[in-house]
């Protein structure tokens, strides 16, 4: 008796020891949706300026509730099932499929919703803040991550220069309606192809290149696209960029206070909070396009060899899979859909310089797509909502003057916290927060496939 | 020689790398529906050969000729191989100058398939998937080039259900039919060893090349691989050149043996014309198992 309650110590313990990593990670996680929810309100004073109340106390409450919540869960729960000693089978593949879809129909539900209920929360003065600054950019990034997965994620091809094709969309969208007044809806898919077409172009020389070689070479080709748009004056106007960039239009209806615009055409009071809203509403329909023709292309031919590429090349080749043009494909749709999300861009700032693409651009698209879990439209997804938001919120940390006296200067450490974050990230979840892979096809029943079998590819 | 009906001819094939020769002037031939054995001590040049023959290696001269059909003429060939395409329809039947052709062609057209002497599965896909996406070409041509499949056209559903069906058949055939939805990385290694067959034979291929299937395996797995060879070969009309090491297996079931040393042919022939030349004797067979007996007597003392 005494051996086996000796046994059975350790085990506790280190039950105890996960159960309780992975309550932190629950807290972590609610942390994350409670500080762009709860953190902060905003309320008209008596001369109608907007003052900021910050409720930290709110999101430490939610944050406690969450971790109390999930320990307790993890500690009872094998207790019950230890009871009953029944295994309990897995739930049905269809229920366990019809659940998630209602989820992401409801997640889909939520960020339609998501504007108006910005609306009501906030009230028209701080809703564009919460509509573009968080809502319009983190699905810009989304977007960009979600394209840029295709290519690091599932085809495994390291590429360091992505901004590179996003910058193409955005020029090739204000060159177009500059030159030959074309409109947004029109510069929208050419700025795709145009992107997807400067991919291949970048790909057919690093074909032969892996891994450090591949990265580097596509990071120089970054580089190479905003010295040119810096130095092709005539064309691109240098560092003082293009602006007037037509913004898009609801059906041919402009977004101003004209009688021919989109408020007087309904009868609303003209507002620029129609426009921003519409623009969200742009930019979330491409990002599910994104996520949708990616989901798809996954249960296609194409989709399982750029990870069948990512597993093992040579073997690939055995088969008789022509990897240069499923790398091809994989570098062409990728950047296809950065110059989609370059084009929105464009036409949402109105004005883009070269400023907008440097290196950092594409370092924070792959370490969406990294920090996310290489492959995994959800943990992109998520990765994106924390880098961007995170960034956002980041911008105000005046709460920190409370802490560290008047003197000192929050901005300063943005970088700082932010990079600390990613390090925890990646200490805790080294593949990614969803670092495991979903099979894209199955005879009985769909289960992951753990994190560590997953290869990152050669590049 | 049985060289009656050649699927593959491999004549005066050489291979350096450079100053190493790792095969000088190799000719041989594996006859259809027949199991070749290619035998010969580590490093002699067995696995080159392999890579010569699915287009890994681009050979330094030499013609491998493999013809689907039947023997075609020799004029034919000689009219091909002036002509300098890769391949070309002779009465007989398609025929394919492998030393052309690059590794993916080989493998689309000449249908060619081959395992790794380390195995090389995709190990973070699941056992299906590594099933499916052997059969990439024909899948690829009912997604109408992704097209169709993007919009959901029911041919590619067609394809996909009858792509699954062949799956599930080889994993009937291997023995890991329950096994399907789990990671091919998650496997026992004899399991990865088989799977790997099956996957080549997903691509319907003529020649099936085999580089060491029983190496690492224990007796038990061995004699399930040979029963498992001499079915497939029953069942498909299957050509098998097969390079390994345990000499039971090469004897059981193997129709023809090349002996390879030093990148030269020493031996060719009859598992049993084979096992008594004294020059295998010497170089490979006879030497290296009475060397081992001999450790092993030691090691009992
Ligand atoms: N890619 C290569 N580069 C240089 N040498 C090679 C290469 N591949 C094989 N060799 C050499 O060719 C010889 C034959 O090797 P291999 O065909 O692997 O032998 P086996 O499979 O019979 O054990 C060896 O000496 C090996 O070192
Ligand atoms: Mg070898």
């Amino acid at each position: 008796m005494a051996i086996v309650a000796a046994a059975e110590r350790p085990a506790v313990a280190s039950r105890l020891a996960a159960a309780l990593r992975d309550a932190a990670g629950t807290a972590l996680l609610a942390l994350g949706l409670a500080v762009p929810i709860l953190a902060l309100r905003i309320d008209v004073n008596i001369n109608n300026q907007p003052i900021l109340r910050p409720r930290w106390d709110y999101v430490a409450i939610a944050v406690g509730l969450a971790f109390a919540a999930r320990l307790a869960h993890l500690l009872v729960r094998p207790t019950l099932t230890a009871r009953t000693a029944r295994p309990q089978p897995a739930a049905p593949t269809a229920v366990r499929a019809r659940l998630g879809q209602a989820l992401s129909l409801v997640g889909i539900a939520l960020l339609i919703l998501y504007p108006l209920i910005v609306l009501e929360l906030v009230g028209q003065a701080g809703a564009v803040k919460w509509i573009d600054n968080f809502g319009v950019q983190i699905l810009i990034y989304v977007m960009l991550g979600w394209g840029l997965n295709i290519v690091v994620g599932l085809a495994g091809l390291l590429d360091l220069g992505y901004a590179a094709f996003y910058a193409v969309g955005a020029y090739s969208t204000a060159l177009l309606s500059e030159n030959l007044g074309f409109g947004f809806w029109l510069c929208l898919p050419l700025a795709g192809i145009f992107a997807a077409l400067w991919g291949i172009m970048l790909g057919f020389p690093v074909l032969r290149l892996r891994g450090d070689y591949l990265a580097i070479v596509t990071l120089a080709f970054g580089e190479i696209i905003r010295l040119v748009l810096i130095n092709w004056v005539p064309v691109t106007n240098g560092y003082a960029g293009i602006s007037g960039i037509p913004r898009p239009s609801f059906f041919g209806l402009p977004f101003n206070a004209s009688d021919e615009g989109f408020a007087a055409f309904f009868g609303f009071e003209f507002s620029p909070l129609h426009r921003t809203i519409f623009l969200f509403y742009v930019i979330l329909a491409l990002a599910l396009l994104t996520n949708w023709v990616t989901l798809r292309l996954r249960r296609l031919p194409i989709g399982r060899a750029w990870e069948a590429l990512r597993e093992d090349e040579v073997a690939c080749r055995s088969l008789g899979i022509n990897t240069t043009s499923t790398k091809l494909t994989a570098f062409a749709i990728g950047a296809g859909f950065g110059g989609f999300a370059g084009s929105f861009f464009a036409a949402r700032q109105g004005f883009i310089s070269p400023e907008s693409f440097t290196f950092m651009e594409s370092a924070v698209v792959v370490a969406i797509v990294v920090l996310g879990g290489m492959g995994s439209q959800l943990g992109v997804a998520v990765a994106a909502v924390a880098m961007i938001g995170g960034t956002e919120l980041l911008r105000e940390l005046d709460w920190l003057k409370d802490v560290f006296g008047p003197d000192f200067d929050p901005t300063q450490y943005r970088m700082l916290l932010f990079g600390l974050a990613m390090v925890l990230v990646m200490l805790w979840k080294p593949r990614g927060l969803i670092g495991t892979r979903s099979p894209s096809i199955h005879l009985r029943e769909r289960r992951a496939v753990k994190a560590g079998l997953v290869k990152e590819g050669h590049g | 020689m049985s060289a009656a009906d050649p699927l593959l001819a491999v004549e005066h094939l050489t291979m350096r790398f450079g100053g190493l020769i790792a095969i000088d002037d190799l000719s041989f031939t594996a006859a259809r529906g027949e199991i070749t054995a290619l035998i010969g001590p580590n490093g002699a040049g067995k696995t080159t050969v392999f890579n010569c023959a699915t287009g890994f290696y681009k050979p330094s001269s030499g013609r491998l000729v493999l013809s689907h059909g039947g023997r075609p003429a020799t004029d034919e060939i000689d009219v091909l191989t002036e002509s300098g395409r890769r391949w070309g329809i002779t009465p007989a039947g398609p025929v394919f100058l492998l030393e052309r052709m690059p590794d993916h062609e080989v493998a689309a057209r000449a249908k060619v398939a081959r395992t790794f002497q380390n195995i090389r599965l995709f190990s973070g896909m699941t056992v299906l998937e590594n099933l499916i996406v052997a059969q990439h070409n024909p899948l690829m041509l009912a997604s109408g080039w992704t097209v169709l499949g993007l919009i959901g056209a029911r041919r590619y559903a067609t394809a996909e259900r009858a792509a699954v069906e062949r799956a599930r058949y080889w994993l009937d055939q291997i023995g890991l039919g329950d096994r399907a939805d789990d990671a091919a990385g998650e496997l026992p290694y004899g399991a990865q060893r088989r799977l790997e067959i099956a996957r080549a034979m997903c691509t319907e291929p003529q020649l099936l090349c085999l580089d060491e299937p029983a190496a690492g395996l224990n007796p038990r797995e061995t004699a399930r691989l040979t029963e498992l060879l001499l079915s497939i070969r029953r069942a498909h009309s299957l050509s098998i050149l097969l390079i390994e090491h345990d000499m039971s297996v090469v004897m059981e079931i193997s129709d023809h043996v090349v002996v390879l040393d030093y990148g030269q042919k020493i031996a060719d022939g009859s598992p049993d014309a084979v096992r008594n030349d004294p020059r295998v004797v010497a170089a490979y067979l006879g030497v290296e198992d009475r060397e081992v007996d001999k450790v092993e007597a030691e090691i009992a003392e």
